[in-house]
């Protein structure tokens, strides 16, 4: 199920972001996007990977992956759905 | 002046007051002769502006201009004067506003704002909190005897410092094909229940399974699907003597078991307790044992 060769559009880093700026800015963002594209999203282990994954998702996004870089961050690939 | 004689009245006019009556219906004495502090009806912290205007009013014209929050949710208004009890609950009335109660009968239940509100909610608190108070509160029984319904496992309105706790979870399965292999939920699963494979497929222990209901709220994917249920406490008490109110029953998951349970809670109390025996010391006076067999007969239907 795991795919690694996806392709990122845009890249977004929020590690030095705390709750809930980590989500607006996800989301200021990914507004800017065209639907169907594809937004890579670095964030922190803890809080940011439990929320901003599924704060994405209720805001109708897909969640396509969810990458652990090993590093204490996560990489998290959505996809813009609407306009 | 005047307040000497008003004074001398309200010494007069407390011999002659039923106490109990007044109890009965939400009128606390205070240390100031003739005067009570009036505790308003308020179910799962729930209250209109209509609502909360009356109270205003009735502060400001009756009262001392002030309202006391009550430590379960509740308003209180103090220096209620002894004549002016009826009017004051006629006014109350008229804004929608219902007199509370004190002594030896089920009190106020309470409830966090639940899953209409709150994103982490896995049950409708108010409702439920509704339907219990439509059920039970008021009820006389040899002691007072609390019901707290709060929506989830982060506990808000701590749910085991009541005598009837019930706590929001969730009973939840696995649909793989929405997987996307995340991990999330097994980093937010503080019970330890989730496992994921080389395959990123993820594992339940069953037996593990505390019913949280996180892995459903963090799923970016759908892939965890959940159905609202109460894990139900018993005999907290949070007064003279403090108990942390435990489970004795497997998740449950349909509203009718829950009322069949707190029927034979009540029921246990009004037949075993002695007059001003808290819950929690009529179980450790007489063990837990057959409590747990009533409450579990019950749960089986």
């Amino acid at each position: 199920m795991a795919n690694n060769d996806i392709q990122a559009d845009e890249e977004l880093d929020i590690t030095d972001k705390v709750c809930p700026n980590t989500f607006v800015k996800a989301k200021v963002v990914i507004e800017e996007l065209d639907e169907g594209q594809i937004l890579a999203i670095r964030m922190n282990d803890g809080e940011p990977v439990q929320n901003v994954p599924r704060s994405l998702k209720d805001d109708g996004h897909k969640i396509l992956q969810i990458n652990d870089n090993q590093d204490g961050t996560y990489t998290v690939y959505v996809e813009k759905v609407g306009d | 002046m005047a307040d000497e004689q008003q004074s001398l009245s309200a010494e007069k006019k407390s011999k002659s007051i039923n106490y109990a009556v007044l109890k009965k219906g939400g009128f606390m004495r205070q240390k100031q002769k003739g005067y009570f502090s009036m505790r308003l009806s308020v179910v799962g912290g729930y209250m209109t502006s209509e609502n909360i205007r009356t109270v205003s009013e009735v502060a400001e014209k009756y009262g001392h201009g002030y309202v006391h929050m009550t430590s379960r949710q509740g308003i209180e208004i103090p220096f209620i004067y002894v004549d002016d009890i009826e009017e004051v609950k006629n006014k109350l009335a008229e804004g929608g506003v219902k007199p509370g109660v004190c002594g030896p009968r089920v009190r106020t239940v309470t409830a966090c704002q639940g899953s209409e509100v709150c994103p982490s909610g896995c049950i409708d608190t108010l409702k439920l909190a509704r339907e219990l108070s439509e059920r039970y509160f008021g009820r006389e029984l040899p002691h007072k005897f609390k019901f707290g319904v709060t929506g989830c496992a982060n506990n808000c309105l701590k749910a085991e410092e009541n005598d009837f706790g019930v706590k929001g979870g969730l009973y939840v399965s696995y649909n793989q094909p929405n997987c996307i292999g995340c991990g999330v939920c097994v980093k937010v699963c503080k019970a330890g229940a989730l496992s994921i494979d080389e395959n990123k497929v993820i594992h339940k222990d069953e037996s593990k399974c505390t019913n949280c209901g996180k892995c459903v709220k963090v799923c970016p994917s759908d892939a965890w699907v959940g159905e609202g249920g109460y894990i139900i406490s018993f005999a907290g008490t949070f007064g003279n003597t403090i108990f942390k109110g435990e489970s004795y029953l497997p998740f449950v998951r349909d509203k009718e078991t829950l009322f069949r349970v707190a029927d034979a809670t009540i029921q246990y109390f009004q037949d075993h307790a002695k007059r001003g025996e808290r819950f929690r010391l009529t179980l450790e006076r007489e063990g837990t044992e057959d409590f747990i067999k009533a409450v579990k007969e019950a749960y089986n239907g």
